[in-house]
């Protein structure tokens, strides 16, 4: 969440890209945790009913880790547009990066959802009144397989950001 | 609580004098737009348009039809709740009275008024920290203590709880956005983790009430205005974001010839 402004005249696509990746990364791991968090309010609450607004054995830990995540995701999504809007006016926009950045800050937050908020603290469970595994199974090796997709995204672009520092080095 | 609902009903006598007062308030602020433009240039007319907007919330959540409803019906204290403290503070802190009060005033008045604004009262009431307490802490208050209850039987205390909520509103949306001049700043990203706390603070009371309601509020009173509570605390909280956002936005222009 660095908003530091730089001179940035005369640099090349790379060298945006280069000054530019954390934030590319930041963005869109923020996006990520505002995405999940809206598809499970609107879908799985609003649409679908499986969610309870709150499950009463929900313990106190419960409800505050609840609490601080659904405002994290608020202030999330909306900072992180405003990240997205400033990469591109400073044309350093990775989408590449910020693509591995949502799927890695997605399949996070779905997965501690899915582990600590609804298993370990008992905050309420996907559905209710049914076998409870597949849905378990399903929710939180979805995380995984997002987890382990941005992780191989942000290597590969981990990868090219150092070619490019190296490409400069050889240069000068 | 239904027992002693109607208690207010006998203290119409005091709608006409807020009415009043409230009528008052705007037409204080257009004097002063009006006397401010004949020196500088032209107030935005979309400030004038919010503060009326504000005092008519404000105003409403106190006097009328829906101030009455409250007294029986939680839901409605939790839309007049609604009005009073977040509304109402956010459309009055975007007019920037106290920016419109320095042009106005003269100057030895307008000197006072921002050393009163500089005294370290203010600096400690004015401080992110200390106005979510107010804001937050004040409900938490409200809502799990006898004082729900209380308020319905004491006409000041009724009227002491809705100028705290207001007041505490106010101060929390000023030290989280800065529209008028504020001495004492802090950065976009204290702001942004002490209003995240503060959100929090808020969805989890609206939980907690669902699941425990306030003395003298029914079960189903208590979930539907919990759920309210939530849902719309959220809805003018994002918009509260996103004001923030894009003031940081803003403020974070980078520097040198680089055309949008």
């Amino acid at each position: 969440m660095d908003f530091r402004p730089r001179n940035q005249k005369n640099q090349s696509i790379s060298e945006l890209r280069y000054t530019y990746s954390a934030r590319n990364l930041w963005s869109g791991f923020l996006f990520g945790i505002g995405l999940v968090a809206f598809i499970d309010e609107a879908i799985f609450h609003q649409l679908l009913h499986w969610h309870h607004f709150y499950d009463k054995s929900t313990s106190g830990i419960g409800l505050v880790s609840d609490g601080l995540f659904h405002a994290l995701s608020w202030f999330a999504t909306v900072a992180s547009l405003f990240m997205f809007a400033d990469l591109r006016r400073r044309k350093g926009l990775w989408l590449k990066r910020w693509i591995g950045g949502v799927l890695l800050g997605a399949g996070s937050f779905q997965l501690y959802d899915g582990i600590i908020q609804h298993k370990l603290m008992r905050l309420h469970q996907i559905r209710y009144n049914v076998d409870i595994l597949p849905y378990d199974l399903i929710w939180n090796i979805a995380a995984t397989i997002m987890i382990l997709i941005g992780i191989t995204i942000v290597i590969q672009t981990r990868r090219s950001l150092l070619n490019m520092k190296e490409d400069g080095r050889n240069a000068q | 609580m239904h027992s002693n609902g109607h208690i207010h009903d006998n203290g119409t006598g005091f709608e006409p004098i807020l009415l009043i007062l409230f009528s008052l308030v705007i037409v204080i602020y257009i004097a002063a737009v009006v006397i401010s433009n004949r020196r500088y240039k032209k107030w935005p007319l979309y400030r004038t348009f919010f503060w009326i907007l504000g005092t008519i919330c404000a105003a409403s959540a106190i006097i009328g039809p829906m101030a009455n409803r409250a007294h029986m019906d939680f839901s409605a204290h939790m839309v007049g709740h609604l009005l009073l403290g977040m509304i109402a503070p956010i459309l009055l802190v975007l007019a920037a009275p106290i920016t419109l009060a320095l042009r106005t005033l003269d100057v030895q008045s307008a000197r006072r008024l921002s050393k009163f604004l500089k005294s370290w009262p203010l600096r400690i009431l004015s401080h992110p920290i200390t106005a979510s307490a107010l804001n937050i802490g004040g409900l938490w208050i409200l809502y799990t203590t006898g004082l729900y209850g209380l308020m319905h039987q004491n006409a000041l205390l009724h009227a002491l709880v809705h100028f705290h909520v207001f007041i505490a509103g106010y101060l929390f949306t000023a030290s989280m956005i800065y529209m008028d001049p504020a001495p004492h700043r802090f950065s976009y990203m204290f702001r942004a983790i002490v209003f995240t706390i503060s959100l929090a603070g808020h969805d989890i009371l609206s939980k907690y009430i669902f699941a425990h309601p306030p003395s003298g509020v029914t079960k189903e009173q208590a979930e539907n205005g919990g759920m309210l509570m939530y849902y719309a605390g959220d809805a003018i909280d994002v918009a509260l974001i996103c004001i923030l956002c894009y003031q940081w936005f803003k403020a974070t222009r980078p520097k040198g010839s680089l055309a949008l």
